[in-house]
């Protein structure tokens, strides 16, 4: 009997106010009022992609991200230099004519240089990125969603591989096995699938009892369909969010291995190997060996980072949309 | 001189691309020791208006015109350093949202002391006096104990009290109330209003009510400001408000409300739009473009508060079309439409068969036996040990003929929600059968499971977390055809769109994401799911809770008229008894896993004979004001007890008037005039019941009024008492014998 207006406050509002008291500045006069099905029908993607690019500092580092990649693969094109055969005489020259950034000591190009070492670094943080999001995305839902048992059982996997330091693992699988660039891959992407896995089944989780996945019961759908059709799309958003993460802490990965000098053998390089050739001359201040390649990691990093953020946003703002 | 005096009061709040006009002159008064209540629908600026009293606007927010004069100074133009001794000092506010406005990691104690320790520069030590006082005084047991306390180890309504406490520590003049009982059940939501109405009087205070609940108004405001979308409507005291409403608005809202046409079987009014955006300031009637009686001057001129001219002083209202004549009284609406209940039954329908032609064998439909669902409760985490159950369902046994609407009420952890999961198949039954016409519902097989989901479909709760966002609309409806393989793919569009039209949503509907659709569309399309695969059954659990009233009109209506359109039946899941009433032929009332009564809905209602029906119905507020004055004080005292532990026999003893020793010893079976005697009539499938045929009103004797309770109530109501008044003796006419007769306590009430 009760003669409510309202029932307990409603999960969306009927009108514009409490969006507004809700304090979520930006997007939220972008929409018309919920109900009112005004403008063109508007994909999810094309929402993401709308907050995306109102990130300024998301698309700097997306611009950056694709400055380097045009730098390392179509660079060599444009300014092409010698990466095979050393030339001791020009060994270790400063910046100057014919050399915008010196040379090294085996007499190869610095920038040539940086732009062979891009090339191993971006495949390898991009391919071992890949290659770790889906093995955990996959294992990470099916324990999600089973549960019990099986859930048990992979993720105690996970928890033990993720006991051991990853860098000592690395350092022990690439010392068993000489590092070309397909080994580096398979051996960075071993390790990097765990924290996908870990996310995924979290969501996974969650998902897993919301009302709309149960209505997939009600109508007499399979688990599978579930997961495929119900769960894995909703968990995308996170799952790409966190890939780029991970082409992040690849391409840091494959430059401690090449500082350690356990990474790709010579004459290819990659940033890591310049760095730690670098700074053997030190004390000789030849900064041209340094400084050049520790920017481009950190700077690729730091961008593929603003990058990650962005989508983060633009994800979790579409799921916001009330 | 009034305590409180707002006028003109207008706040914007700035965002990064517009302003929003929250509040455009709004003006009221609050005089000291009377209670003011706020009313009007979501977004219609209630919580603003509490936020500008005290000066705590969201960010982006500003006061940009009018006064608020609060005991002679204007707190608009206060300083801030006076603003804040006035906050908690002298206006007290209670949040909305009492789950987050206590500090989880703070003991109780300190919490409910910092209001001392800002303003009276009390140390702590010298605070626990008074806060142990205060503690009593909103009836917290055990004080001391739970001034050591943590929030998260009181219940909802124990949380309520503390936040209650820390508001009136300091003897505020005022009191701000935003929205003090939602989500509370209405047992415990008739005791807090209770509580405030009484320190109400002890502290001479005055007290602000903001709700969206008119019976709760009725019941306690003095008098009443209804707003809309930031502009206050009209305003008047109560009774003059409920008797003579002059805004189109208030008319309409009236007319919304379920319990003015229950048991009539008429089409509940539904305000049709939305309210509007607020982006601009208004410059006419705000109402105007929903209003049925709008002229053109209410699209161009914004109508000021005027006085109504009638005895009421107070009131005034801004609309150019009021109502002049007074609003019919409920029974005045059902006098004068005795029969339609039956009729809307025996109307001629051209339906749409369900998958299965169902035969009008008089079979039931739907019949559980005996139902029982336990949920295990497991300690540790790496080797579980079952250290208890959780009693959801125990032992219920409930039949739903062909046709009928069966509604199935009860409080929240009652087990009514288990109920209808179970029915569905979202859970498995610890115990006790489902049959459906008879055949056990599958629960192993593949094949046969997914054949058995055709008959029986599901509507959420919460529209929202039902619709995968990710999916297009016409996914979404496309998908039980796609899982049961029903015709081809040119078919299941065909489907869609004809789905969406019967349940009043546009074409185009079909390309949004659930997004982009309010509350009432997002059910609707929940609904057009559910009838994707023509079922027999629909299960509805709560589908109208979370929905404004007009919206929830608009609902309700759609599900009435499908059920005329298609020989649909519906398990109606929901703790509203006044939406349950309008809908349902059956009411079913759950306790603690038990069925405790069940009969047609009027029955029921009018001569409720099981005392926790009885306390349901007197602590749900009804918008009409001398009925709410005078109901019984009693109420059901107490909280529900823990499903993992019972209480032994009858599981309502712990909170009933009329508990006696065999109630503790003997549980009660569910049979026609209750006691407890232990033949075998006991079991409803031998009671003969459900064979209704063609559903309908159940005043032909389909189902019987049964209850279980070894002292039923015999007389019910009002109604009953003045039925038997007139006519003599009681009018059940069974001799009881055991136990005083259960007076209403209702004074001198009679007429009615």
């Amino acid at each position: 009997m009760t003669t409510q207006l309202g029932g307990p406050p409603p999960v969306e509002p009927a009108g514009g106010m409490d969006a507004a008291v809700g304090a979520f500045a930006a997007p939220a006069d972008s929409l018309p009022a919920p109900g009112t099905l005004e403008g063109r029908p508007k994909s999810l993607f094309r929402l993401g992609f709308e907050v995306f690019v109102q990130n300024r500092l998301a698309i700097v580092g997306l611009v950056v991200v694709a400055l380097a990649i045009l730098f390392c693969f179509v660079g060599p094109l444009i300014y092409p230099t010698d990466q095979v055969t050393v030339d001791l005489t020009s060994a270790n020259l400063p910046p100057g004519s014919g050399h915008p950034l010196g040379t090294d000591g085996s007499g190869y190009d610095v920038v040539g240089r940086l732009m062979v070492g891009g090339q191993t670094s971006l495949i390898v943080g991009l391919a071992a990125a890949a290659i770790a999001t889906v093995v955990g995305t996959v294992w990470g839902a099916i324990a999600g969603f089973f549960g019990g048992v099986v859930d048990g059982i992979m993720m105690r996997i996970v928890d033990a591989i993720l006991a051991i330091p990853i860098l000592f693992l690395l350092l022990f699988l690439v010392t068993i096995v000489r590092p070309s660039l397909p080994v580096m891959i398979f051996v960075i992407g071993l390790t990097a699938w765990l924290v996908p896995a870990r996310l995924v089944r979290g969501e996974s989780l969650t998902l897993r009892v919301r009302e709309y996945v149960q209505a997939v019961r009600v109508m007499g759908g399979s688990s599978w369909r579930s997961v495929t059709r119900h769960i894995m799309p909703n968990v995308i958003g996170t799952v790409i969010v966190n890939a780029t993460f991970q082409v992040a802490d690849a391409i840091l990965l494959v430059a401690y291995l090449g500082y350690l000098g356990l990474g790709i053998s010579p004459p290819a390089t990659d940033w890591g190997a310049m760095l730690s050739n670098g700074t053997q001359y030190v004390f000789l201040n030849y900064w041209w060996l340094i400084y050049p390649a520790g920017f481009a990691i950190i700077i690729v990093v730091v961008a593929v980072n603003l990058v990650g953020d962005g989508l983060r946003d633009s994800v979790e703002v579409r799921l916001q949309r009330r | 001189m009034a305590l409180l005096e707002v006028s003109g009061l207008t706040t914007d709040i700035r965002l990064s691309r517009s302003v929003v006009h929250a509040l455009s002159d709004v003006s009221f008064t609050v005089d000291a020791g009377e209670t003011v209540g706020l009313v009007g629908e979501s977004g219609c600026g209630k919580t603003m208006t509490a936020m500008s009293i005290e000066r705590l606007l969201p960010p982006g927010g500003h006061i940009t015109g009018g006064h608020v004069r609060f005991d002679g100074r204007d707190l608009v133009a206060l300083p801030e350093r006076s603003m804040q001794a006035i906050r908690g000092g002298e206006i007290g506010m209670i949040f909305q949202d009492r789950m987050t406005s206590l500090n989880p990691v703070q003991l109780i104690g300190e919490q409910v002391a910092e209001p001392l320790v800002l303003h009276r520069g009390m140390t702590r030590a010298r605070a626990r006096e008074p806060v142990l006082e205060m503690l009593r005084l909103v009836g917290i047991p055990h004080p001391e104990q739970r001034m050591d306390s943590y929030p998260h180890q009181l219940s909802g309504g124990q949380r309520q009290r503390v936040m209650i406490a820390m508001a009136l520590i300091c003897r505020p003049k005022l009191l701000i109330a935003d929205e003090p009982t939602t989500a509370l059940d209405v047992t415990v939501q008739k005791q807090i209003l209770e509580l405030v109405d009484r320190l109400r009087a002890e502290l001479g205070m005055a007290v602000i009510l903001i709700t969206h609940d008119l019976g709760v108004i009725a019941g306690r405001a003095d008098r009443v400001v209804v707003m809309y979308a930031g502009t206050v409507a009209e305003t008047a005291a109560t009774q003059t408000l409920f008797a003579e409403p002059r805004h189109r608005y208030t008319e309409a809202l009236f007319e919304a409300l379920p319990e003015r046409a229950a048991g009539t079987g008429e089409k509940l009014y539904s305000i049709p739009g939305l309210p509007p955006d607020l982006i601009e300031a208004p410059h006419a009637c705000p109402f105007a473009p929903r209003c049925r009686f709008a002229v053109d001057r209410c699209r161009t001129q914004l109508p000021v508060l005027e006085s109504a001219g009638d005895g009421d002083v107070t009131h005034r209202f801004a609309c150019f079309v009021p109502r002049t004549e007074p609003l019919p009284s409920p029974e005045e609406i059902v006098a004068a439409r005795p029969a339609a209940q039956a009729e809307a039954s025996s109307d001629s329908r051209e339906w749409v068969a369900p998958t299965r032609f169902i035969p009008d064998d008089g079979v039931p439909l739907l019949s559980l036996d005996r139902l029982v669902k336990d949920f295990p409760v497991t300690r540790g985490g790496l080797l579980r040990r079952t250290v208890g159950a959780v009693s959801a369902v125990a032992g219920a046994t409930l039949q739903i003929a062909r046709g009928q609407t069966v509604g199935l009420v009860g409080e929240s952890g009652c087990g009514k929600t288990t109920l209808g999961r179970l029915v569905v198949g979202l859970e498995l039954p610890t115990d006790g059968r489902i049959l459906f016409r008879g055949r056990p519902l599958a629960h192993r097989h593949r094949r046969d499971l997914r054949e058995d989901r055709r008959n029986v479909q599901f509507m959420f709760q919460d529209a929202y977390a039902s619709l995968d966002p990710r999916m297009r609309v016409r996914a979404i409806l496309r998908e039980p055809l796609e899982i049961q393989h029903v015709g081809t793919a040119r078919d299941r569009d065909r489907r869609v769109d004809e789905l969406l039209e019967d349940v009043g949503l546009p074409r185009r509907a079909a390309e949004r994401y659930p997004h982009e659709f309010s509350g009432g569309q997002r059910q609707r399309i929940g609904l057009a799911r559910a009838l994707a695969l023509q079922p027999a059954l629909i299960v509805a659990d709560e589908p109208v809770s979370a929905l404004d009233v007009s919206i929830q009109a608009q609902v309700l209506n759609l599900m009435k008229q499908l059920q005329r359109e298609r020989e649909l039946t519906y398990l109606f899941i929901s703790h509203d008894l006044s939406v349950v009433r309008y809908l349902s032929d059956i009411i079913a009332v759950m306790y603690l896993g038990k069925v405790v009564e069940i009969g047609p809905a009027a029955e029921v209602y009018a001569a409720a004979q099981h005392h926790y029906t009885r306390g349901l119905i007197d602590a749900i507020p009804i918008a009409d004001p001398a009925a709410e004055r005078a109901k019984a004080k009693l109420g059901v005292s107490g909280e529900l007890p823990s499903a993992m532990d019972p209480p032994s026999g009858c599981r309502f003893r712990t909170r009933c008037p009329m508990a006696q020793e065999i109630c503790a010893q003997v549980e009660p079976v569910l049979r026609v005039g209750g006691g407890s005697d232990q033949d075998a009539a006991g079991t409803m499938p031998d009671v003969g019941v459900g064979v209704g045929v063609g559903g309908g009103a159940g005043a032909g004797g389909a189902v019987p009024h049964m209850v279980a309770c070894h002292f039923p109530l015999v007389t019910g109501t009002f109604a009953a008492a003045a039925a038997a008044a007139a006519s003599g003796p009681a009018p059940t006419g069974r001799p009881r014998g055991m136990g005083p007769v259960h007076t209403t306590g209702r004074g001198e009430r009679d007429g009615r």
